[in-house]
């Protein structure tokens, strides 16, 4: 069968970025965010929705894509990344893409998602890959340090060759309800960005409430955020299905009033295959199937890439595989 | 645009559209069952499978495929099954509680057990998504069990004085074949009932695989009976004589029928039927989350459900966004398959429905509908419908006002409150309501308002075991779930004692003809010593001429003439019934308030002691005192149970409450006994005034007079006008009229059989909730009638779903 394929990369070449837009408290104050029902939603996306078969390889396959393979610990060094970026190159064993037979498709992680220090590494270490380099910054995980220290932090960080740089906000200023201050740190955050795409990462799991959680969304993305990630991956409540449908909703309604697409990361705690099609069949549902290309949705994973290995083995083969069988990540 | 031209495999294909693709659960393990019984069914009666008799198909309705010839039960089939069940009665009555609550344990462990094959067989059988059929409808006849095994151990503790009314008769619809068949038998067994239920003929498969867990649970035969067929089977069940109560769910139409057929019969009776239950939006409400509360409101089960909230009100100042968003969201719902993991809207049960449904959109459509539906191919396939939104419509169209009972929403929008509640309120049905306000006060306020028997606030379509489930007005009565449910299969001990009432008994009988030949005038004292009293009717606060312009004598035991009223006529029972619906606020006022009014009553009726003895001795030629003072104390007594009798928050497994509110039933008839011309009326009016309810008042033909001198009493007691009315006349005559009257809620009859029977098969037009005495004695001077006995038939069960979370 021949059939007239669009590049992957398309979209992504006429996505228009957030140019950002004025502070609209009055938007904010309508915000209504029923926590039960969200909940329902989101604990039926899994029993609603399911792929099998060739169906749940290729979603796997497009869930690779749509990793930001992460390392963020504090005892990270050179060669730690280095690996995670040799991984990054390879995220599948050849044997395994042999047998999917697709080799047409471009099968890499979104980004690979370091601290700043290792910027420099990542770059040399995926030069020629295409993938980029995301840098968290701003005082990650806390973001609690001068601002003049966080804007310097970005503009070392995409000085260092980071093409995408995911800020934390200070929660405090949402528990507050201090917007404007939200809303002018992110713009000050996105302009010291330059070119490089803005993820503003909200901690959800310290805003308490599923409102507090569609207020800091709204005012991140009024501010000119690119994306908005859930967690740090720190925080003691990460990514869940219910914080997701909430922030998607703000992303669907920005959308509606603006005609600006706005990118969702959840992240920390998505280690399973399963975890991955039931986020991705909440984009599909909520925000249609354009949402789930790298430039509007990625995985905050690492270990997840080794499941879903272990998955696309299990489908082509039907026997179970084990991770010590895939290349660590 | 950067394209090129390459081969590519399936999986590359699907890494760029993201389809969804065939997700089939497997039919084999349920057709290995079908083939395990040569897809052929007999009847299970007596423990035992029946050999098939004459027998229809039941088809899978996706595939149109035949899945096993079943067995079209006969009278005698019927018959059979009554005497088995009959005779099992005996002893599963006698068994202890915790003996009848562990076979229902063991009957929801099996269930559990075999989940996914009643899951797969009632999605082959039934054409629902195996989403529904696996994750709510069989979970919830498991814990239906589950939740009634323990009111069979708690049974006397909890309901004192009670006992099951025998052999009950239970016929259930297709929609939730299973999970009706577990509302219906589990209640019923854990009261010690025994039981011969119908399922619908299009959907018997679950109910006889049910029947062989009951068999492998050891349930002792006779006590569960299943007999299938069709409507004539349902007839046979209904019509027969050894037969104590009929639980029936299915539509509103046939409901009446059965009310009819049953009518004088004292069978019990539990009615569930149709609706047109709103949904309510206003514009503080998560309106994300209120769309897609509508999916499972409307487009659960293809629609079929009778409490599905198939009226949209959405508040005008948010309606264009929300009707843009959902039909946004109506484009994602995925038809097709049933067995398919990843449908949301299956097959519809039968052509003869699709058919149906279709005729009712072209009706709604040249009455100037306009019908959506999403972009998008049906599967092949001759029950498969479309989600359906319906716009530019009013209550007017005929798919606003006739139950469609498919997948198809109407629109409507509203401007305040107010208006929100009328809209919501204009339908025969109520069934079922959801409100949608991120404001509790606004909700809290609305959710009392509305004439239904469920209210879910910020969801939709919750069901639990413990909290009970059923309608006001033409969506039915009696309640299924929870305490409610359960009193709903039992009666009280002493009823069965009760003798028939004579004529010369002193509990005599409305319909008595009264003697209307005076034997000259009377020589009361209250005649002769003052001026000339003329009783007139009591309408709205105001004495009213009758209509008639015609009066009857009052006579005492001699015939000698001692007084005289209006007779009453249709227009005084529709004059008095327009002033009781206007004085419904007396149904709102604090019970408190209900209370003090009631106690005052109380108080000027015993300060007025007297003249009402001398009065009552006048009609009757007994003593009056006795009766007055027990008047008095009744009076007392319910004026105490006006803030007492209340409801219950049931806590259902999610993170929710369910508010248990008793509300009135609204606009009461009340037809009073012969005999005790005082308290007769008095035993009657207390506890529906106490509830909140307004009651037209027939009093007692031959003696009225007691009743038309409480008119000062209830004026000196601040009785707001309109709250009761008085009608005086013919006892059957009126009750005639009040029972076809449809703005009449609920009516109380003490008279003889064969009235007790007109008035039930009247009452079928709306189909009132009624209360008679069948020709028997009761003896309303008993204290065991000053409590909940008449508070419960006042009320009904309203429950407020409410849940929570910051």
């Amino acid at each position: 069968m021949s059939l007239r394929v669009v590049d992957n990369s398309h979209s992504e070449a006429t996505h228009k970025r957030n140019p950002g837009f004025p502070l609209d408290l009055d938007w904010v104050e309508r915000i209504r965010m029923n926590r039960s029902a969200l909940e329902r939603r989101a604990g039926t996306i899994g029993t609603r929705r399911t792929v099998k078969k060739d169906y749940q390889l290729a979603w796997l396959l497009k869930a690779i894509t749509l990793i930001d393979l992460t390392t963020l610990n504090s005892d990270d060094t050179d060669g730690r990344v280095e690996r995670l970026c040799a991984k990054a190159h390879h995220p599948l064993r050849q044997d395994i893409l042999d047998r999917l037979d697709v080799g047409s498709l471009r099968i890499l992680p979104g980004a690979v998602c370091v601290y700043h220090n290792f910027v420099k590494t990542a770059v040399t270490a995926l030069d020629g890959t295409g993938i980029p380099v995301a840098a968290v910054s701003t005082a990650f995980p806390h973001g609690l340090a001068p601002v003049e220290t966080k804007l310097r932090e970005i503009e070392l960080s995409v000085a260092d060759g980071a093409k995408e740089i995911d800020i934390v906000i200070e929660r405090g200023m949402v528990l507050r309800g201090d917007w404007q201050a939200l809303y002018d740190q992110v713009q000050a955050f996105r302009k010291a960005c330059g070119d490089a795409h803005i993820k503003t990462i909200l901690g959800t799991g310290e805003l308490a409430t599923q409102t507090n959680i569609a207020k800091a969304s709204l005012v991140c993305m009024l501010a000119g955020a690119d994306f908005i990630k859930t967690s740090t991956g720190k925080e003691k409540v990460n990514a869940n299905l219910v914080t997701s449908l909430t922030m998607i909703r703000m992303i669907r309604w920005f959308a509606e009033e603006t005609g600006i697409e706005i990118g969702y990361k959840p992240a920390g705690g998505i280690a399973t295959a399963g975890d991955a099609i039931k986020y991705m069949a909440l984009m599909k549902e909520e925000l249609g199937t354009n949402w789930l290309q790298p430039h509007l949705f990625r995985f905050g994973a690492s270990s997840l890439l080794t499941d879903i290995e272990r998955q696309l083995e299990h489908g082509l083969t039907g026997h179970y595989a084990a991770d010590y069988r895939q290349p660590m990540v | 645009m950067r394209a090129e031209e390459i081969e590519m495999n399936k999986i590359a294909q699907i890494f760029q559209s993201l389809d969804y693709g065939p997700a089939p659960e497997g039919p084999d393990q349920a057709n290995a069952w079908l083939d395990s019984h040569g897809r052929k069914f007999g009847h299970f009666i007596d423990g035992k499978w029946t050999k098939p008799g004459k027998t229809f198909a039941s088809d899978n309705p996706a595939t149109s495929q035949k899945l096993a010839d079943i067995t079209d039960g006969t009278a005698a089939d019927v018959d059979k099954a009554v005497k088995a069940a009959r005779s099992a009665f005996k002893s599963w009555s006698a068994l202890s509680g915790y003996e009848r609550g562990k076979y229902l344990y063991a009957i929801a462990r099996a269930i559990q057990k075999h989940s996914r094959l009643f899951a797969v067989l009632e999605t082959m059988d039934n054409g629902k998504p195996i989403r529904e059929s696996r994750d709510i409808d069989i979970p919830l006849v498991a814990r239906h069990f589950y939740h009634h095994a323990g009111w069979a151990q708690h049974l006397s503790r909890e309901f004192p004085d009670a006992v099951p009314y025998g052999v009950c008769g239970q016929i259930i619809p297709w929609n939730f074949p299973l999970l009706m068949l577990a509302w219906k038998i589990a209640p019923a067994l854990a009261a010690g009932n025994t039981v011969v239920l119908k399922p619908a003929e299009f959907t018997s498969l679950t109910a006889l695989l049910f029947a062989e867990i009951c068999e492998r649970a050891g349930l002792p035969k006779g006590v569960v009976n299943i007999v299938t067929g069709e409507g004539d089977t349902g007839a046979a069940i209904v019509n027969h004589p050894d037969i104590d109560k009929i639980a029936f769910t299915g539509s509103t139409e046939v409901g009446k029928i059965i009310r009819q057929a049953t009518a004088g019969s004292g069978k019990g009776l539990s009615l569930e039927l149709g609706g047109k239950s709103p949904y309510i939006v206003f514009e503080d409400a998560d309106i994300d989350s209120a769309i897609e509360g509508l999916v499972d409101a409307i487009w659960f089960n293809q629609g079929q459900v009778c409490c599905a909230g198939s009226r949209l009100l959405v508040q005008e100042s948010i309606e264009t966004r929300f009707i843009a968003k959902l039909k946004k969201r109506m484009s994602t719902l995925r038809v097709g398959d049933p067995l398919d993991k990843s449908v949301d809207i299956g097959a519809l049960v039968a052509p003869v429905q699709v058919e149906r449904i279709r005729d009712l959109m072209q009706r709604g459509t040249k009455e100037g509908a306009v019908i959506y539906e999403p972009d998008g191919e049906l599967p092949g396939g001759t029950c498969f419908l479309k989600p359906v939104l319906v716009t530019n419509v009013s209550p007017a169209n005929t798919l606003v006002a006739e139950e469609i009972f498919g997948p198809v929403l109407v629109a409507m929008s509203f401007r305040t409150p107010e208006e929100a509640v009328a809209l919501a309120n204009n339908t025969k049905y109520g069934l079922a309501a959801t409100i949608w306000s991120e404001n509790i006060n606004l909700a809290l306020d609305i959710a009392p308002r509305i004439k239904a028997g469920v209210v879910w606030i910020n969801g939709t379509n919750n069901f639990d075991a413990a909290v009970g489930f059923g309608g006001y007005k033409e969506s039915g009565f009696g309640r299924e779930g929870g305490r409610e449910g359960m009193s709903a299969y039992l009666k009280p001990a002493w009823e069965k004692n009760l003798k028939p009432a004579s004529k010369s008994s002193p509990h005599g009988e409305a319909g008595a003809p009264a003697i209307l030949e005076p034997r000259g005038r009377g020589t009361n004292p209250l005649d002769t010593a003052h001026l000339d009293q003329t009783a007139k009717m009591y309408i709205g606060g105001k004495q009213a001429r009758p209509d008639s312009g015609y009066s009857r004598p009052v006579l005492d035991p001699s015939s000698k003439l001692v007084g005289e009223v209006g007779v009453g006529n249709r227009k005084d029972i529709r004059n008095a019934v327009e002033a009781a619906r206007a004085a419904s606020g007396w149904s709102t006022s604090a019970a408190h308030t209900r209370a003090q009014i009631l106690y005052f009553l109380a108080e000027n009726l015993d300060y007025r002691r007297d003249e009402f003895a001398a009065r009552l001795k006048a009609q009757t030629g007994q003593d009056g005192a006795e009766e007055v003072a027990l008047s008095v104390e009744r009076l007392f007594a319910f004026a105490g149970w006006a803030d007492k009798y209340d409801g219950a928050i049931h806590n259902p497994p999610q993170r929710m409450v369910a508010a248990a509110m008793v509300e009135p039933l609204g606009v009461m008839g009340i037809v009073a006994p012969q005999s005790r011309p005082l308290l007769g009326s008095i035993a009657l009016l207390a506890p529906a005034l106490a509830m909140g309810n307004t009651v037209v008042l027939v009093p007692s033909a031959n003696s009225p007079l007691s009743v038309t001198d409480l008119y000062q009493v209830l004026e000196t007691s601040d009785v707001p006008s309109g709250v009761v009315n008085i009608v005086t006349g013919d006892g059957v005559t009126l009750a005639k009229t009040l029972a076809e009257h449809d703005g009449v809620d609920a009516l109380w009859f003490a008279g003889t059989a064969e009235a007790s029977a007109m008035v039930e098969r009247a009452s079928a037009g709306n189909v009132k909730q009624t209360w008679t005495t069948r020709g028997l004695a009761y003896d309303l001077a008993d204290r065991r009638f000053e409590g909940d006995y008449f508070l419960a038939k006042a009320t009904q069960v309203k429950n407020v779903w409410i849940p929570y979370g910051a």
